[in-house]
This record gives structure tokens, sequence and C-alpha cells, in this order.
């Protein structure tokens, strides 16, 4: 369905991301955020704050981050799009609530503006170090999605991609932005409200007496009650079954969990994104995402010039991981080459992913500034050898 | 909700507050001659008699003995994470202000690991209420320490006995601004009954404390004989004190356990405030997020009336004509 147009404001603009997320999550329909300050993140919610009121949105600055993630999901069962915002030590206490949000199967967006970790870190000053915490940092097995922006045009055109995820697959998505981007200021353009395709709660049509809230079909995806429509449903983070019932069993937990898991993994062809770029003979393939893609540009530029054959596989959205498609391309290359502003993430997927048919060459940055290029056009050189 | 009761086999008996309860989840959990049940009950026989819409009812517990309130409510219930009730319900009420939302859940939950959201939501008013079964111990975990447990009393963390001064609840509510404060136990079942009638019909922070026995791990650990007996003993030691300061209202152990209905005011709520704020500030420009909640609804397929623009329309009452299933 095309989406209210209360919250566009199609148009030109010159924001920097975080301003352009905020104008994603309104644009794509979220209408209660609840957080908790925090830099680099917290112009998304000053904004939102600002513009809220006047589209019937409601924003609460909650008593911190526990509290702002029990907040969204309470939110989200009235059937409104509620996100939440952040960065390193507030996604931290956010942990146990994703959880809550994964098991209940709850639409959300967590918005995590990444800087210098670990503990209060680099407060000020980038990183991409979350990245696997976005994934795993809750006890437990379940799946997300996360999505990753390289510019605030981006910020805002995924934000609206991250709310429709969400509502498609019932899961918490992590919108894993960073500082750079956050507060680099460039040429957003929005677009007509009547150009923006949003996805809306899957209701329900089942009268009352026939529903349970965690029956699926093939989708592997529930319908949804919302509260105070007279369902009078039941759900929980215990495991659970298709009732909503906690059921104390490894039987229950066998199914519960499969499904919370394989309903992204079946799904995960559909929900992958990528840009590529020259890698049909490719000698190195740079896998990258966020800022780093774009600091990256320059290092490719100095390596293709000394005559390497460089590819790019620049991820768009980061979990779930294009498995398939770097299995199949390592054993035609040389390298991968990972550069990421942490100390090794991305690239033990890759690596992973690789299967030993080729290596994953890391090039780390412990944050506080984007790479030098030219370390990145080193290791793409010497990769190539 | 008769359907379900048809469904169980307890149909013949047909408990009077059976259709607020899943009985299909009966038997419970809790131990026999533990006082949360009598507090389930008193909580379900105000339901019945409030002429309030049961569909616009949710419940939300945290973790816990009491933290299982809401899975054998008949109603919208969520069974959410340790000390995280509060919030979750101030986003359900504030996603959809039409709601009527109760907190149930154990003292640890709500005032340990939960206190900060606690005092937070009181002073907020967010318009809730809060019932808290306080059996002055960890009963899920197996009889740890509590804020709520009486110094010199006996825990399983504390085997020499609590050191910890415990929290005077009604003075914390009250001192963060709730506008409704009671503190009944679990056998003054008219009192506690009535009660929650109010508290359900009030707006505001609503907070009702209920001194409880937990059978298994308080009163075996503190040899103060079964659950019934603390129950029992709970009840003839209170002294029924209305006008009673709440700063007076701490509780020693085994001691007298002051009662009554301490605050009874009114405070504009957190929306209302809100509200009132924007009106004021933005004027026309202000769009309240509709009663029914922010949800946007595809106006296009299923136009709610003719002529009505969408943007508009979003606001409306759309939701009614779908979900008014009662
Ligand atoms: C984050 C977290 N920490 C600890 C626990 C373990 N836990 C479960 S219930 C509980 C205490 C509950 O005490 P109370 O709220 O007083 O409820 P009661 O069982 O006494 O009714 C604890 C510590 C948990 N579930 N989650
Ligand atoms: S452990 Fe205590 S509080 Fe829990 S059900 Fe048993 S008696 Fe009740
Ligand atoms: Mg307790």
């Amino acid at each position: 369905m095309k989406t209210d147009p209360s919250g566009v404001l199609t148009g030109q603009h010159y924001l920097d991301g975080d301003h352009a997320c905020g104008e994603g999550a309104m644009a794509a329909g979220c209408r209660f955020v609840a957080g908790y300050p925090i830099t680099p993140s917290t112009e998304v919610v000053e904004r939102i704050s600002r513009r809220f009121p006047m589209m019937g949105g409601t924003f609460i600055q909650m008593e911190d981050e526990m509290a702002s993630m029990a907040a969204i999901i309470g939110a989200s069962w009235t059937g409104t799009k509620s996100m939440t915002v952040t960065s390193g030590p507030g996604f931290s206490l956010m942990m146990e609530n994703i959880g809550l949000a994964a098991m209940m199967e709850t639409p959300c967006v967590v918005v995590n503006v990444q800087r210098g970790g670990p503990s209060t870190g680099l407060p000020t000053m980038v990183g991409q170090s979350d990245m696997m915490q976005a994934r795993w940092g809750s006890h437990g097995d379940y799946e997300i999605i996360a999505l990753s922006p390289q510019s605030p045009q981006e910020a805002f055109d995924l934000m609206i991609d991250a709310f429709n995820l969400s509502e498609m697959y019932r899961v918490p998505v992590m919108f894993m932005t960073d500082e750079c981007v956050g507060h680099m200021t460039e040429k957003v353009v929005i677009p007509k409200a009547e150009d923006i395709e949003i996805v809306p709660r899957k209701l329900t049509e089942k009268p009352p007496d026939k529903f349970w809230p965690y029956v699926t079909d093939k989708s592997m995806i529930p319908e949804f009650a919302r509260a105070g429509d007279g369902y009078r449903f039941h759900t929980t983070g215990l495991t659970h079954n298709e009732r909503g019932y906690p059921v104390m069993s490894a039987e229950c937990q066998q199914e519960c969990v499969t499904r919370l898991v394989d309903k992204i993994r079946h799904n995960a062809e559909d929900i992958i994104r990528f840009e590529e770029e020259d890698i049909d003979g490719a000698d190195v393939v740079l896998v990258t995402y966020g800022i780093t893609a774009r600091v990256a540009r320059r290092g490719i530029d100095i390596a293709r010039r000394k005559g390497i054959k460089v590819g790019v596989i620049r991820l768009i959205v980061v979990w779930p991981f294009p498995e398939r498609h770097i299995r199949e391309l390592a054993p035609k290359i040389k390298a991968f080459v990972v550069p990421e502003i942490n100390y090794g993430q991305i690239v033990l997927e890759v690596e992973r992913c690789a299967a030993g048919q080729t290596r994953a060459v890391l090039v780390p940055h412990m944050g506080g500034s984007v790479h030098n290029p030219a370390d990145i056009a080193d290791a793409i050189l010497e990769a190539a050898k | 909700m008769s359907k379900t009761a048809e469904q169980t086999p307890t149909e013949e008996m047909e408990h009077p507050v059976s259709p607020y309860l899943r009985m299909d989840r009966i038997p419970h959990i809790w131990c026999p001659t533990c006082g949360i049940g009598t507090v389930v009950r008193c909580y379900a026989d105000a339901l019945e008699h409030t002429g309030v819409d049961l569909d616009k009812l949710v419940i939300v517990s945290g973790i816990g003995c009491t933290g299982r309130v809401a899975g054998y409510m008949k109603l919208d219930a969520f069974h959410t994470t340790h000390g995280r009730a509060i919030p979750f319900a101030t986003g359900l009420k504030l996603g959809r202000s039409e709601l009527l939302v109760t907190v149930f859940s154990g003292d640890g939950d709500l005032v340990g690991i939960g206190g900060n959201h606690f005092i937070h939501a009181a002073r907020r008013n967010i318009d809730m209420l809060v019932i808290l079964v306080n059996n002055f111990i960890y009963g899920m975990t197996g009889g740890q320490n509590a804020p709520t447990t009486p110094t010199t009393a006996r825990t399983s963390t504390m085997p020499f006995g609590n050191f910890e001064r415990p929290f005077n609840l009604p003075h914390l509510a009250e001192s963060c601004g709730a506008t409704y404060v009671a503190r009944w136990t679990s056998l003054h079942v008219r009192r506690l009954t009535k009660s929650f009638r109010e508290a359900i019909d009030r707006k505001g922070f609503r907070f009702v404390e209920v001194i409880s026995p937990c059978a298994t791990l308080y009163a075996r650990l503190n040899k103060l004989g079964t659950g019934f007996n603390l129950m029992r003993f709970y009840h003839d030691n209170a002294v029924i004190d209305h006008n009673a300061d709440t700063r007076d209202l701490d509780i020693n152990f085994q001691d007298k356990i002051i009662c009554g209905k301490f605050v009874d005011k009114e405070r504009p709520t957190y929306s209302e405030m809100m509200h009132e704020h924007y009106r004021k500030t933005l004027g026309d420009k202000f769009v309240p997020t509709p009663e029914e909640g922010g949800m946007i609804r595809d106006t296009e397929e299923k136009p709610v009336s003719k002529g009505k623009k969408p943007a508009k329309s979003r606001k409306s009452k759309a939701s009614v004509s779908k979900s008014g299933k009662k």
C-alpha cells in the first residue's frame, strides 16, 4: 500500500544521515518512537520529536534503553509501527528485549548509529564493531535482519525497507548505520508519498474464537491480532505453542525455535540485498558495507590503476548474509578483502562462506576514524599476489 | 468466552470467575496455599463488577510466580521480561490510548529489577493500574532476598537474616506521583476487590500492593507454618488506617501491617499533559495519535467512507468495523 502522506517531507533536502534516517522512519509510517539519548544517534529522535506531533505520532524519552525497547514492543502490539534509536552502550542494554521481540514475533526497528567500543569507547567517533552483536547479541537462537546504509540518501531509503521487512517477517530489524553516515550531510531526495510502498501489518481476518496467535502456514509467518481488538490472545517470551501458551518441553522448543530461525533462513534469498561491480574475471573481491564501502572507493581506484582486477560486493542487507553467493565466487578469485571498522567481524562470515576455497583478508581499523584508503589499496595489492 | 469454557473439562464446575480466566490453562503452577490465587480471584471479581469493555483491557506481567498471572487471565495478555512489564505497558497505552492497562507482577519484578521503570511511570503518571503482589521474597527463583524483605527475615541469600532495609512501597508510589495507592493483604478479599474496582475506574498511575504469603519459601525459610497460617497472620495483624501517612508504612518482620487506601486523587495523565501542551504550543497543527492506535491502514483498498482523504481517514475509527467483534 501507499504510505501516509503526513509523514513524508517530499522534496530535495540537505540532511545528515541521522535526520535522513528519522525522515525515512516517518515516511515508512512509523508512529511510535521510544528512545534514550546517546551520541551519535540522538539527532534521529530530535528530528522525530519535532515532527511527530504534527502527524499523529508519539515520541517518549524513556528512562533507559531497556525501557525503550520494551515500550516499542508494547506499541507494536497495537499495530503501530515502532522504532527505537541508540548506539553501542544502549544497544547492549536493549539485547534482552530484542530477544523478546524475536520470540513474540514483533515487528519493530532498532537503529544503531555505531560508535567506537567496547564500553563507553569513543562516544563521538565512528565504529562498525556491533555487527556481530546485531546478529547474536541476545541469548538463544533466533534470526534478525540487519541493513547498513552508506549515505544519508540510503539512510532514508533503507529505513523504508527496514520497516517493510520487519512487517513481512515479523522480526526486529537492526538498522546498522554509523557515526560517519549519521553525521555526514548530503543531498537527500524524498519522493512523493504515492511513490512510497509500505507493507501494512498482516492483521488476521479470523474471528477471535478461531484465532491462535502463532499458527502458521507455509510462509511460517503468523497472522497478527492487535491488542484491543477483542482477540484476547496470550503471548509470552517463554517457549510457546501455536496458541501462545507456554510449554516447557524439548518438543515445543524444537518447533518454536526452528520456525523463528527458519522463517528468515528459508526466505534469505528474498531478503538478501547487495550491489556488485566487476565481479567477472576479478582477481580480488572486496566485501564491504556502510561508510567503509565509500572509503574503499579510493583504495579500489589505486589498486585498479596498478592493474589489479578488483570486484566489489557492497552489502546492503548484512544479515542474512549472501552465503551462497560468496561460496560460489570463492573458487574463482584469489582472495576476498574485507575492510571494516572493527578487528574482524564480517570477515569471519566471509571466511566461513568461502569454506577454504580462497582467503578472506581483513583490513582492520579499531575506530575513531575511517580507513586510510591507501591501507585498503595495499591489502588488495597484497591479496592479488 | 463461553466458547473456551465449553472446550475444557472443568465445564460443569463453572466457577463464577471462570469467564475471566483461561480455564484451558488450569491447573495453574502456584503452590498450595500460595496467596497469589486469591489476588487473581479478587481481580477477576472486580472485572465482573466494573463496566469496562474487556476487549479493551490488556494485562501485562513480568517474570516470577506473580508474573504468571497474565497467562491465566482471559484478556489480551502479555508475559514479558523480568522487570519490564511497566515500560512494555507504557508502549501499549501510548500506542493505543483507548486501551485500559493493568500491570500485574511481583515485588522483585516491579521494584527490584524494574524499580526504575516503576518510579518513572509514576512520575509521568502513565495511565495504568499496577498490582504488586508482595510476598517479601523472590519466589520463582527459590526464595532469594528481595528489596521488600523485612529486616531480619531469612531468605536463601540472607541465610543469617536480612540486614537490608526494605522499601515502603506506598510511600515510594505516592512520592513519585501515583494517583491511587492502597495496600491490603490477600485475605482482605472484599476490601481488595473493592480497591481493584475503584482503581480500574480511576485514571493515572494507580498502585495496589497486596501482602501475600509465599508458602513454599518465605514461610518455610522463616518457620511460619503453612501459607494459610501466614495468610491469616497477615490478615489478623493488619491495621486498617486510610488516613495513615505513607511515610509510616514500613513493614517489620512478623509485625503489624498498616493497610488501607492512602491516596485517591486526580492528576493529569501523561497523555493529557502531552495533548494539552501540544494544543497550546502547536494549535491546529497538532495531530494526536488516534485513540485506536497509530496504525496506518490501507485506505485505498478498503475505503472507510466515501469522499474522505486518505490522510484524514487514517485518523478515523477505521478499525472499528473490522475489529469490533464482541
Ligand atoms: C533478567 C533476569 N534476571 C533474573 C531472572 C530470574 N528471575 C525470575 S523470577 C525472579 C524473581 C521474581 O520475584 P518476584 O517478582 O518477587 O516474583 P514472585 O516469584 O515472588 O512472585 C528472578 C530473579 C530473569 N528471569 N531475568
Ligand atoms: S513459590 Fe511461593 S510465591 Fe511462588 S507459587 Fe509457591 S508459594 Fe506462591
Ligand atoms: Mg516476590
